[in-house]
């Protein structure tokens, strides 16, 4: 039920367009009957994993959710489970952060700086088609098997994907802007500061959470160096058990992790830099 | 005569040569004196490299031929005496409230926050943009965005402001509310302006000269018009409809001589 609005429209000389934002109510009504859709098309896809499995497999070769709920109960109550999941979210976070520390300040100078970019611009084009999971052998024999092997290689995944975003941000900057800041005074590092640095944040967060995402997927390979803990060990060593449902309780945590982290990474980026850009 | 104060002489440029071939120029003999406090407008039809001038008077870009001079001095590279009021409204900083994107030349000069936002709160009056100042370009209108522009080269406080076609993309009433602002403004700061337009109307309600072009390439000022009628000006004053049918019987002269 909505009132006819009888209000006088606004005094402002120019009135902004009516910019159509989302009164509280309605966003609540909208996210209720989304949250609704997730919830239903979740419990759909559990049903539907139960009767596949249960119907067309044998228990060993694809385990049903109740199965893979016990297997988790098991690896809960020993401690296991919460072992891998913070052994590989340390990995994760620190080859994430790592790399983002170093290809976001090098996206930043390549992009702006001819020179810089003409000396690493080939190495980036070159490195960036191999694939991290290429270097397994060469990191071991080079780092040995500890945390610095597997951190290096979320590190190399980072680094190429934050690198090219941070490269194509710079270039997206409008050049009035930039023309903007020189009229009105600024010096070429001020403008970096304060023109490149800025209108860039929006890619590099977006580089950033691309990275993210690959970084679960290159866990699971860094965790095969030293396979002694980790989601990824936990996957691997169950399959000389043929412990399946351990597999899939390694293949659910990934998942939901990743989900959850970039759900999160997501809320700072909206919550703190929603007015440098349209971030999605 | 007033003193010369912003002098184009001989002004050519071109780009750059590609694999051996001289490009067509895109300016030729380009001269042009601006006294100070004069409001000067440049009147071509697009692509004859109004923006062009524009950009060799801002230091955006370096003349090929001849030379630009500010008060006696070579123009060289952008300074904060000639800012620019740009076409679209991709020359905001977005992540930057209106208020921060005034006061961006005073923060390059260093100037404490408190007294830089003093300073902008007065031309965000000055431009009628009171009770704006903590919204976001995104949140503004076309007008509001141009009079936040015109507010962010004012409080720079430079000798000459530079307006490449700044109402272009308003809607009319908008336009028309704005180019009396600008006269208004400008009789209130005696700026010196360099104001872009393709609109016959829009130069003559604004201007204390016409500079018409010729189209390009080699495009060049085929006359320079004094406009006498007084101000403030309408399109219905006397003597308005008079000044546009000489300039359009120009403009039109010109395009014929040239087929």
């Amino acid at each position: 039920m909505t009132e006819p609005n009888l209000a006088p429209p606004a005094l402002a000389p120019d009135a902004a367009p009516a910019v159509h934002r989302l009164r509280p109510a309605d966003l609540i009504g909208k996210l209720k009957t989304d949250h609704l859709i997730y919830a239903a098309s979740i419990i759909g896809m559990i049903v539907l994993w139960q009767v596949v499995a249960a119907t067309f497999f044998k228990p060993p070769f694809f385990p049903t959710p109740p199965q893979v709920l016990a297997a988790a109960q098991e690896m809960v109550a020993s401690g296991e489970l919460f072992e891998h999941i913070g052994i590989s979210m340390q990995r994760i976070l620190m080859g994430f952060l790592i790399g983002s520390a170093i290809a976001a300040p090098m996206g930043l100078l390549m992009g702006s700086v001819p020179f810089v970019r003409a000396i690493f611009d080939p190495y980036a084009q070159f490195f960036r088609f191999v694939p991290s999971l290429a270097w397994l052998t060469p990191v071991v024999l080079w780092f040995g098997i500890g945390e610095i092997s597997k951190v290096l290689i979320i590190v190399y995944t980072t680094v190429f994907i934050v690198l090219i975003n941070t490269m194509v941000g710079v270039s997206h900057i409008a050049p009035n802007k930039l023309r903007a800041a020189a009229c009105l005074g600024a010096t070429p590092l001020k403008a970096f500061l304060h023109v490149t640095l800025p209108a860039t944040l929006p890619f590099i967060l977006t580089g950033m959470r691309l990275a993210m995402g690959n970084s679960f997927a290159t866990v699971v390979a860094a965790e095969m160096i030293a396979a002694d803990s980790g989601l990824g060990y936990l996957i691997f060593n169950s399959r000389l058990w043929m412990a399946t449902d351990k597999i899939f309780v390694g293949i659910v945590c990934l998942g939901a992790l990743g989900l959850v982290t970039d759900r999160f990474f997501r809320y700072l980026v909206v919550r703190f830099a929603h007015q440098y850009g349209p971030i999605e | 005569m007033a003193a010369e104060f912003l002098v184009a002489q001989d002004v050519g440029y071109r780009y750059a040569a590609r694999r051996g071939v001289d490009s067509a120029p895109v300016l030729a003999n380009f001269t042009v004196s601006l006294t100070e406090g004069e409001f000067f407008c440049l009147l071509g039809p697009s692509g004859c490299g109004k923006t062009t001038v524009l950009n060799l008077m801002a230091g955006f870009l370096e003349p090929t031929a001849g030379a630009l001079t500010l008060a006696g001095r070579p123009i060289m590279g952008p300074g904060i005496d000639r800012t620019v009021v740009f076409q679209g409204d991709d020359a905001l900083f977005t992540w930057l409230r209106t208020i921060d994107n005034v006061a961006f030349g005073l923060r390059m000069r260093g100037m404490p926050q408190e007294r830089r936002h003093a300073i902008a709160r007065e031309y965000l009056h000055l431009v009628h943009l009171d009770g704006q100042e903590n919204k976001y370009p995104s949140e503004l209108s076309g007008g509001m965005k141009q009079r936040v522009q015109i507010a962010r080269v004012l409080a720079t406080d430079p000798k000459i402001l530079l307006m490449d076609e700044p109402f272009g993309a308003l809607d009319a009433q908008t336009r028309a509310r704005l180019q009396d602002e600008l006269v208004e403004i400008w009789r209130k700061t005696s700026k010196t302006i360099v104001f872009i337009t393709h609109d016959i109307a829009e130069a003559v309600l604004l201007a204390d000269r016409i500079g018409v072009m010729t189209k390009g390439p080699g495009s060049t000022l085929a006359a320079i018009i004094p406009v006498e009628l007084p101000r403030p000006r309408r399109r219905s004053s006397p003597g308005f409809g008079e000044a546009w049918e000489h300039i359009n019987a120009l403009i039109d002269n010109e395009e014929a001589g040239k087929q």
